[in-house]
This record gives C-alpha cells, sequence and structure tokens, in this order.
C-alpha cells in the first residue's frame, strides 16, 4: 500500500512549489507571536491555551493541511502529469495511500512540530498545554489530510474549497452554529487536547468516542473514495 | 503479438460526440491514425490506454477490456500529447521514477535514455527542455518497459526534422520488431512516411482505412472543386463544359465567378488555361476551392 516512488515524486511536488512558501510563513508566524506573548504578558496557562487553541489548531493547522493535501495530487490531475503514474501497473489505492502518507507527514512536521516548540516558548509545556496541543495537530493533521487529498481528487477549484472549509466553516460558522461544531476537524483534535491539558483550560463541544470515532471513520472514508475516484479519472484533453 | 480491439465504441462529452460508433483492429507494425484537429484522435487514444472508459462499445487488448485494468501497462507504453510532465525534475530523474514504477530500475532508464538519444541533457531539469527534448523523454518514460504496444498521439509536434526522422526510425524499427505502434497525425505526409497502415478519422466517424496507396487515391480520385474568375465568365463555361475532365460548372452571381468541379484533375489542369488563350479570355482568379485537408476529410466521410 506504498510506493516509495510515488512518495518521492509527491515530497518533491508538495515542498517544490511556490505555495509551499506558506508551509514555512505559517509556523514562523506561530513562533514570533510565541516569543511576543511570553516577552510582553510573561507565562499565563490560559494564555498559552488560548494562542494555541486560536491560532496554531484553529488557523495554522488546517490550512497547511490544505497546501499539503490538495498539493499532494490536485496539481498533477489539473496539468494532465498524473498520467505518468497512471500509466502504471500500480494498484490506485496505493497511489492515494502513499500521497496520503505524504500529506500527513508533512502537516504533521509543519504544524505540530512548531505547535509543540511554540507552546514550550509559551509557558513550558505548563499544565501540559504544549503537549495537548500537538497531540490535537498530529491527529487533526491526519484528517485534514485525508479531508483535502480527496478534494484535491475530486475538484480542480480544491484549494479555495479547503479553504472555505477550514477557516469559514470550522472557525466563523462553527463559533456560530453548534451543530457545525460537531462535523468540526478541530473540535474532534480538541477533544483529546482537553484529556490531556490541566482542568478546564481547554474546551470541546464533541465527547471523545464520538471524536475518535468521527476522526477514524472520516478518515478512512476519504481515503477509500479517492482511491475509488483514481481508479475512474478521466484524462481531459488539451484545453 | 498484441491487438487492440475497437468494437463499436462511442465516447461523447456532454452533448459533443468526440468518437462516433467506430470499430477497428491495430495489430502489430505502425498504424497511423489520420485526422484533423478535433477528430477525435485523442480520445480514441485514451480510450486505447484506459483513460476513458468508451460510452458505449468496447475496447480491448488481446480480448480483455481495458478500462478499469491497470495490469495492462505491462504491456502498453503510452506518450500523451500533453506537454506536462513533472517539470522539477531531470530527464534522467523522471525515466528512472518511471522505470521504478514499473518495478524496473536505473539501468533499464539509461538504457530509454540512450535509445531516444537523450542522454546529453539527462541531468537538466525538464523544465529547461524544448519541445521536441520533452518529446524525446516522453518517449523514453514509455519505453523503458518495453512494452509490446505503444500508444503516441501527436509525438512529431514540435520537433525538428532531425529529430522527427530519428524518432520515425525507431517507431519503424519496433514495428519491424512486431510491436503493435499507434501514432496520431494530423499531417498526411507524415503518416504516409512511416506508416505501413492508416486509419482515418473525421469528426468522430471512421472514414478509410488502408494503406497508404489507397488513402491518397481515395484523396486525389475525387472531384476537385475549382473557384474561377476570368475576363468572360459565360463564354468560359461555355468552352469548358464540352470536356469530359468538366463535371460540373456553377456560375456563382453572389461571388461573380464560377464554380467548377472537375473530375480528371491533370487533364483540367491543362485544359483550362488552354481553352482561355484559344478564346482570349483573361484568367483572372483560379483557386482550388477545397484544398484544406478538412474538406479532403470531409469528402472521405461522405464517400
Ligand atoms: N474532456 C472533454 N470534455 C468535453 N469535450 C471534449 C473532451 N475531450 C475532447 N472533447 C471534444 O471531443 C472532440 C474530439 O477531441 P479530441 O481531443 O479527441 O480530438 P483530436 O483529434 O485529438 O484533436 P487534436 O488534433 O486537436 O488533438 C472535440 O470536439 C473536443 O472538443
Ligand atoms: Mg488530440
Amino acid at each position: 500500500m506504498y510506493n516509495p516512488t510515488v512518495a518521492r515524486l509527491t515530497y518533491r511536488a508538495v515542498l517544490g512549489r511556490r505555495r509551499a512558501a506558506i508551509l514555512f510563513v505559517l509556523p514562523a508566524l506561530l513562533l514570533a507571536i510565541a516569543v511576543a506573548v511570553r516577552t510582553f504578558n510573561g507565562v499565563d496557562d490560559q494564555v498559552a491555551a488560548d494562542v494555541l487553541g486560536g491560532f496554531a489548531l484553529a488557523v495554522m493547522v488546517p490550512l497547511i493541511g490544505v497546501i499539503a493535501g490538495t498539493g499532494a495530487i490536485g496539481p498533477e490531475i489539473d496539468d494532465g502529469s498524473i498520467v505518468y503514474l497512471l500509466a502504471k501497473p500500480v494498484k490506485r489505492p496505493t497511489i492515494i495511500v502513499t500521497k496520503l502518507t505524504v500529506a500527513i507527514a508533512v502537516t504533521m512536521v509543519f504544524s505540530a512540530v512548531p505547535t509543540l516548540i511554540a507552546g514550550f516558548i509559551l509557558n513550558g509545556n505548563g499544565q501540559q498545554v504544549a503537549m495537548a496541543y500537538t497531540v490535537a495537530a498530529l491527529v487533526a493533521s491526519i484528517a485534514y489530510s485525508a479531508l483535502f487529498l480527496l478534494l484535491g481528487t475530486v475538484s480542480r477549484h480544491a484549494v479555495v474549497i479547503g479553504l472555505v472549509y477550514a477557516l469559514v466553516w470550522e472557525t466563523l460558522f462553527g463559533s456560530l452554529v453548534s451543530g457545525a461544531r460537531t462535523l468540526s476537524v478541530q473540535q474532534w483534535a480538541l477533544s483529546l487536547a482537553e484529556r490531556i491539558a490541566g482542568e478546564g483550560l481547554i474546551g470541546s463541544d464533541v465527547g471523545l468516542p464520538t471524536a475518535v470515532a468521527l476522526l477514524v471513520g472520516v478518515t478512512a472514508a476519504a481515503t477509500w473514495y479517492a482511491g475509488q475516484k483514481l481508479r475512474v479519472l478521466k484524462l481531459a484533453g488539451e484545453e | 503479438m498484441s491487438v487492440i480491439d475497437i468494437d463499436h465504441a462511442s465516447r461523447w462529452f456532454g452533448n459533443v460526440v468526440a468518437v462516433n460508433d467506430v470499430s477497428m483492429r491495430i495489430g502489430p507494425g505502425v498504424t497511423g491514425l489520420l485526422g484533423p484537429n478535433g477528430a477525435g484522435k485523442s480520445t480514441l487514444i485514451n480510450m486505447m490506454g484506459g483513460f476513458l472508459a468508451p460510452s458505449t462499445g468496447a475496447v480491448s487488448l488481446d480480448g480483455q477490456q481495458i478500462w478499469r485494468r491497470e495490469s495492462v501497462y505491462r504491456e502498453i507504453g503510452i506518450v500523451p500529447e500533453r506537454e506536462a510532465m513533472y517539470d522539477f525534475l531531470t530527464g534522467r530523474e523522471f525515466v528512472v521514477a518511471n522505470a521504478e514504477l514499473h518495478g524496473l530500475g536505473k539501468r533499464e532508464a539509461q538504457k530509454a535514455l540512450a535509445t531516444v538519444e537523450m542522454e546529453y541533457a539527462q541531468d537538466r531539469k525538464i523544465a529547461t527542455y524544448s519541445k521536441g527534448m520533452r518529446q524525446r523523454v516522453k518517449m523514453a518514460s514509455a519505453l523503458v518497459h518495453e512494452p509490446s504496444v505503444l500508444l503516441l498521439d501527436e509525438p512529431f509536434n514540435g520537433m525538428d526534422p532531425r529529430q522527427r526522422m530519428q524518432l520515425m526510425d525507431l517507431l519503424r524499427r519496433m514495428g519491424a520488431e512486431g510491436r503493435t505502434v499507434l501514432f496520431s497525425s494530423h499531417i498526411l505526409e507524415e503518416v504516409e512516411q512511416l506508416a505501413s497502415h492508416i486509419e482515418v478519422i473525421v469528426a468522430g466517424r471512421h472514414a478509410a482505412s488502408g494503406d497508404f496507396r489507397r488513402i491518397r487515391r481515395l484523396m486525389t480520385d475525387r472531384p476537385h472543386r475549382y473557384l474561377v474568375r476570368s475576363s468572360d465568365d459565360r463564354a468560359l463555361a461555355a468552352a469548358l463544359i464540352s470536356d469530359p475532365s468538366t463535371a460540373g460548372i456553377e456560375v456563382d452571381m453572389a461571388e461573380g465567378a464560377l464554380r467548377i468541379q472537375a473530375v480528371d484533375f491533370l487533364r483540367f489542369t491543362e485544359l483550362l488555361p488552354r481553352v482561355a488563350r484559344e478564346h482570349s479570355i483573361r484568367l483572372l482568379t483560379v483557386s482550388p476551392s477545397d484544398e484544406s485537408l478538412e474538406s479532403v476529410f470531409s469528402y472521405l466521410v461522405a464517400a
């Protein structure tokens, strides 16, 4: 289910594009915020939790997920170069699972690692806040990658749709309509973080069993469906 | 020995019919798929390459359906029409990756690069390649597993005459080895030079099939149409109509010209200036009104 050649091509495609700059800019911004808050505000567990929850998990992780998830397959489908992968005796699900693995790895490295560092800068992992959000970022990386990889497989407008989902649905809509929160990767990840951090610092609207079931279910379903879609992918002619 | 069978295959996109009830069988040797722009060549090749399902009908390789069977790619090599490839790789990295995806390695990749004479530029990024160089690297990626079927969509596009000759030699050699080689083109001369067998497709329909002599004959024996303007159209028409090389003459009032249909092309080209001289008529315009490839093809379809 994993093809090293597909993985190599995917890494270079994701990291070699201009969009990849966002992968470096967002973590740098997070670290800058952490340093600034620590300098001007000192150590405060609740502030640390708010910064990591409000920026790292709510904004940075989904955005990096969009870049890595859609970037792992979307551009190849758009320009037609995916034909070189498809014209090979390689199982379609293997291509998808490999690309998903790459997208997850990239999202984790560029989101969970900076989250951990920022957490240590903010309050030295007091009350396990850094650890809690790092775990949340790792878990969210998996679900976002799967969702956005599927999006990249089925739509030419994957990046835009992904951004709308990540920012409008999860952040804006989610804070207004409580039903939207149940269907939010961010909330699922938070429900794990809630268990790790000290009492009352992190809250989630979704219970842990539901969150875990949804995380696993959505990731598996999105991956399976992307594999099916790739099997019947039509290659458009020259425009 | 690999044979591709296209059996009453049609393919439509929305309400555009790209391929319309085509049946043909492509066997070993070099076959040319000839047709004007938009004829459906790429659509047909994409169906043979397993990238498109026929809307109706079937496309199979040695009796096995091609669509949704990735194992066919052990037999098939494809050179797509589209330019896009992994531009951020070097030519060598690209061909090696293609070899690995077939379970092969650097040695096979190197051999394929040598076959297309791209070793000299193999360590440059594909982004810096000319069209002809890209075409050859695409070719190397399709050859790397020595497929028994090779499908090439407009492979000579953007090649200079020397590269074209080289690729033609290579394809001829592969055909002679008993491989099934199919390439598309909208240039008759190109197809004639290379293909031992030609399939003509026009507006999605299978228009003609045979060796180049047969196709040529179909094209040149058709009535030729000319648009003629002269100092005295009526007198010219009267003088020409009695000759057996002329099948019909029409006076086009709107154009202020004669529309002449000639059945014997050589005889007519000799007749027209002679008659004009004998009757002291000055010829102002003589233009073939349907010399474009499209009209040649549409004639074939109508036949
Ligand atoms: N994905 C698609 N969606 C809609 N229409 C399509 C699609 N692919 C091809 N067509 C239409 O089908 C017809 C045949 O196209 P095709 O690309 O097969 O022709 P072609 O012979 O390869 O032409 P060319 O010489 O320009 O490459 C055209 O009218 C084209 O517009
Ligand atoms: Mg074409």
